[in-house]
């Protein structure tokens, strides 16, 4: 294997996020005003987005290991931008949750460079790099929150169930280099090729893919690789909970749209196991949101709900599914994590979660808190004119075209399934009295407001004003189905 | 004439903007007056459509069409006709009389209320005039929102219940619909309804896809049985959004039948035809029959709509001009008796806080200027000849009598019917002798209650007395639909299972080695 000589303006984003962290980590011994390690990693974020949006070669730098194309970059885009939210998040809860204000900005880029290496790798040993840390990163900032038990117990069963799902995911990459003798994603599109010479081992191809499908299924918590979600999501501090939900689903749903796209040639027996997949995690992760009576358990069993949908278009296996499957995850970038936002505002400083019943009345303590939160809870449930709708529109358009109107039939009936429990939340927030004994109101920061207002208006400004969004979607696929 | 204005764009984001506007203005007065202000500006501007209107023309005026979302090739596409011009002005005067009425009456969240109310008037709007059908869709799921926020925060005790009972059928049954639309769009290649009717897609494919869009319009209307949720939305809903509730959105219903599934899928509507118009004669008898025996005033009223609803569906589904015309000029005669009648026991209950039957008696003599517009409504409402009521139904049941003499004389009961429970419900609140004290208390409508009833019933008797000056605008139109139903299928569409065939012939061709 050659390693060709880095094009440094392509990597400019990553060598910013790394460095960035080794400096908050330093300073983190040496300053006092742990506010500056917020500022610090934040200018870092928009550093690196300012390298990816304005460094970057124009056309895709085709490297062995990376790819920095259209993809890539839209894909770094989201990532970035969770990544600038969540340090807003923290900025003045951090304190809430950890003494190890350092160690949490530090462990976010690590986890930021670990989802950008993972959504341009264009080989499955960066693939399996960028995967691993990510996940490792993770591990430890879910196990942030000292004082509640859940947060180490999240952090353990993380840990080890992540361990076991990466085992599946090497083993499918090995399974998929002894079929085809590479483990470069072009070359593996070339060596099945109609015209290539035959592989001799090529029934090992579907086995490992399917392993490969466990080991990111787990990871963008697909049923039934989804055991961990609930528990993580709840016991990890909030703006962490945020963050990965996000975050790590986009990247790995981008790496599994690069597997599969270099796939195409093969007759893909896996695709009618992506649209079972989709089928169970839509249907179960919203009959059990629907029994939550905490707001992030609720949100946890959605987002199941929602990486169903979202492997619809995975499953349609055509460029309008996988646009569809693109705007989806950006749209579920903003109206996700602003909803862990308005989470986090409803939060009391003590604690890690809020229940059904703490928000009861909210509206006449927290209008504007409540009316944000209801955006969210309506995009997430796919009512338009919002970003949600339409990403529902576009992976069911995917589906149908591809002839699996049933699939999408299935989508549809699901999100008015997940409309009860989104209701509920509004049901509590604006039409039931005030609580008996009145919760205190914890005052909401100018950096939380930020993310909200910022969230809420990409939730409604990506429904209205498409065109910008769908015409790089449409570009960054364009570049994948060679 | 056709001015170069936008001006159905115009009428349904003026309520929009205004509602975005409400939300910031200060002080309860201000913000009523605003609202007001900018409702009856809409009711004005979609009065301009009256004055340019063409005569005489089948198709569709006053369109609009832009690039909404190119890639995906949805449009901006809007569009009135005679089928829609008088839903979209009983929208826009709905709408100014229930913020007239709610004048007074609404305490707490005013501006929420104004808020939700004006956001409800845009997306009614829409609904009525798209003619793209993801933009159709989006007005049509936006109209949820408001509405389930108005019975849910300012309605009666059941109301969460009824509230989400609400967004929960509408929701579940217009899901499938999304679907079908793609498929329509997969077939045809656009969204486009205009260029959607102009194919004829092959029948299977077409019952398909009317179940689909059917149930969604099915539950809206509602038709029997998918109307258990309107008793209890109607009930526990605030006077204003029982009013838009009954007077615009279940003619959402009734419209969707007609502007899609009568014109898109002409073959499937005619097997259809036995099925759906058992239902809505079981709607009729039922409906009615139900209201019969109800004690509170506004659940028999609510049933009465499921009645009269049944009747629109009953004319829409005899499938000629007549029995069309009929149907839509009585989708307007029912959203302005049933508005009024709702309008009229909002008024009562404010006044007694009651709605039960029994508690009433002998109203008559205390508030006769009350007692005499109920009765008025009422007479309109059960289909007095010289008011409004009387044409459309005497229209729908004579198009029904042509397309099928069993359906016509069903649907006669119905009429029967009608007139015993509403006159039962005016003889047991305003005859007899005044047998409850504490009704002797009880004030007459004040000028601004009478102003907001004066305009419906002004338009009874000029729809009674004068019915073409409407059925000359709906006419053309009607037989347009029926023209296109009655065409053979010229050139029948290949079925999907071809298309799919094809696709995996070219896809397995490029896999040979």
């Amino acid at each position: 294997m050659t390693f060709p000589t880095p094009n440094l303006a392509a990597l400019a984003p990553l060598i910013i996020l790394v460095a960035a962290a080794i400096v908050v980590l330093i300073a983190d011994l040496m300053i006092r005003a742990k506010r500056a390690l917020g500022w610090l990693s934040l200018i870092a974020v928009l550093g690196a987005l300012a390298a990816l949006l304005f460094l970057r070669p124009a056309a895709p730098e085709m490297q062995t290991m990376a790819l920095a194309d259209g993809l890539g970059r839209l894909a770094s885009f989201g990532i970035l931008i969770a990544a600038g939210l969540a340090i807003l998040l923290a900025f003045d809860r951090v304190t809430d949750f950890t003494t190890h204000t350092g160690g949490y900005y530090a462990l976010l880029l690590v986890a930021t460079a670990g989802m950008v290496v993972l959504a341009e790798a264009s080989d499955f040993l960066t693939l399996f790099l960028g995967l691993e840390i990510l996940s490792l990163a993770l591990y430890i900032m879910v196990g942030l929150y000292r004082r509640d038990l859940r947060s180490g117990e999240a952090s353990l069963k993380y840990f080890l169930l992540g361990a076991f799902a990466t085992g599946f995911l090497l083993y499918g990459i090995a399974l998929i280099y002894g079929a085809s003798g590479t483990t470069n994603l072009v070359a593996l599109a070339q060596a099945i090729a109609p015209l290539s010479v035959p592989l001799p081992f090529a029934p090992l191809l579907p086995i490992g893919v399917g392993l490969l499908l466990v080991g990111l299924g787990f990871k963008v918590a697909l049923v039934p690789f989804h055991m961990w979600t609930p528990d993580v999501y709840q016991g990890a501090p909030t703006p962490v909970t945020a963050f990965m939900s996000v975050g790590t689903k986009l990247a790995a749903f981008v790496a599994l749209i690069r597997v599969l796209a270099s796939l195409t040639s093969y007759e893909r027996p896996w695709l009618l196991a992506l649209a079972v997949l989709a089928a169970l995690s839509m249907t179960l992760g919203n009959l059990a949101a629907l029994r939550q009576s905490s707001l992030k358990r609720m949100l946890a069993y959605s987002s199941i709900a929602h990486a169903g949908y979202v492997l619809i278009g995975l499953a349609a296996s055509n460029p309008a599914g996988t646009q569809g499957a693109l705007y989806y995850l950006l749209a579920y970038t903003f109206m996700n994590l602003g909803a862990f936002g308005a989470v986090l505002a409803m939060q009391r400083p003590d604690l890690n979660d809020v229940t059904m019943e703490e928000i009861t009345g909210l509206s006449a303590r927290r209008p504007a808190l409540a009316a944000i939160m209801t955006i969210f809870m309506f995009s997430l449930a796919g009512i338009p004119p919002l970003a949600g709708f339409f990403g529902k529109l576009y992976v069911f358009k995917g589906a149908v075209d591809a002839g699996l109107a049933w699939l999408a039939a299935i989508g549809a009936i699901n999100s008015a399934i997940a409309a009860v429990y989104y209701l509920r939340v509004t049901v509590a927030m604006y039409m039931s009295g005030t609580p008996a004994q009145p919760t205190r109101v914890t005052p909401i920061s100018w950096p939380l407001w930020t993310v909200l207002a910022i969230a809420a208006v990409a939730t409604v400004a990506l429904g209205l004003w498409q065109f910008p969004w769908l015409q790089s979607i449409s570009m960054a696929v364009a570049a994948i189905a060679r | 004439m056709n001015p170069n204005i936008p001006l159905l764009s115009v009428i349904t984001f003026l309520p929009l903007a205004g509602a975005l506007v409400v939300l910031v203005l200060p002080g309860a007065r201000l913000q009523k007056w605003w609202a007001l202000i900018i409702s009856l500006a809409t009711f004005l501007i979609s009065c301009l459509l009256l004055v340019w209107w063409k005569n005489g023309a089948a198709g569709m005026q006053f369109m609009e069409r832009q690039p909404w979302i190119p890639q995906f090739n949805i449009q901006y596409l809007m569009g009135v006709d005679g089928l829609s011009l008088f839903l979209v002005l009983l929208t826009t005067l709905l709408t100014v009389l229930v913020l007239l009425f709610s004048w007074e009456g609404i305490e707490h969240r005013l501006k929420s209320y104004l808020f939700l109310m004006l956001l409800l008037e845009a997306g009614m709007i829409g609904v009525f005039l798209a003619l793209d059908l993801v933009l159709f869709y989006v007005f049509w799921e936006l109209t949820l929102v408001p509405m389930y926020f108005l019975i849910g925060g300012w309605g009666g005790p059941r109301r969460v219940y009824a509230a989400i009972k609400f967004f929960i059928y509408t929701m579940a049954a217009s899901a499938l619909m999304l679907i079908a639309i793609l498929v329509l769009y997969l077939n045809g290649g656009t969204f486009d309804l205009l260029a959607l009717q102009a194919q004829r897609l092959a029948p299977n494919l077409q019952l398909w896809l009317f179940i689909a869009f059917g149930l969604a319009f099915a539950v809206k209307v509602p038709l029997f049985p998918f109307h258990t949720w309107l008793p209890d939305a109607h009930v526990e809903a605030p006077t204003g959004g029982s009013v838009i509730l009954a007077g615009v959105l279940l003619k959402m219903g009734t419209y969707g039948f007609l502007r899609f599934c009568l014109t898109l899928f002409p073959d499937a509507t005619r097997r259809a035809v036995p099925w759906v118009a058992a239902l809505a004669i079981i709607g009729i008898i039922y409906g009615a029959l139900v209201a019969l025996s109800q004690r509170d005033v506004k659940s028999l009223v609510a049933y009465s709509s499921v009645a009269h609803l049944g009747f629109v569906v009953l004319g829409l589904f005899a499938l000629n001009a007549q029995g069309i015309a009929g149907a839509t000029l009585q989708m307007v005669n029912h959203g302005l008796s049933t508005g009024a009648l709702f309008l009229l026991v909002g008024m009562l209950y404010n006044r007694r806080h009651t709605r039960i039957l029994d508690d009433y008696g002998g109203l008559w003599k205390q508030v006769p200027l009350f007692g005499s517009l109920f009765i008025l409504v009422a007479l309109s409402s059960a289909g007095l000849p010289g008011l409004n009521g009387f044409v459309g139904e005497f229209n729908i049941l004579l198009g029904a009598f042509q397309a099928n003499k069993v359906f016509a004389i069903f649907g006669t009961f119905g009429i029967v019917l009608g007139a015993w429970y509403l006159l039962a419900a005016v003889r047991q609140m305003l005859h007899g002798p005044l047998t409850n004290a504490e009704n002797a208390e009880i004030p007459d409508l004040r000028w601004r209650e009478v102003l907001t009833l004066a305009p419906i019933v002004v338009l009874f008797f000029v729809i009674g007395l004068f019915p073409n000056l409407f059925l000359d605008k709906i006419n053309p139109s009607a037989q347009a639909v029926v023209d296109a139903l009655q065409t053979p299928p010229a050139v029948t569409q290949e079925s999907t299972l071809y298309v799919q065939e094809s696709t995996l012939y070219v896809m397995a061709l490029d896999r040979l080695p």
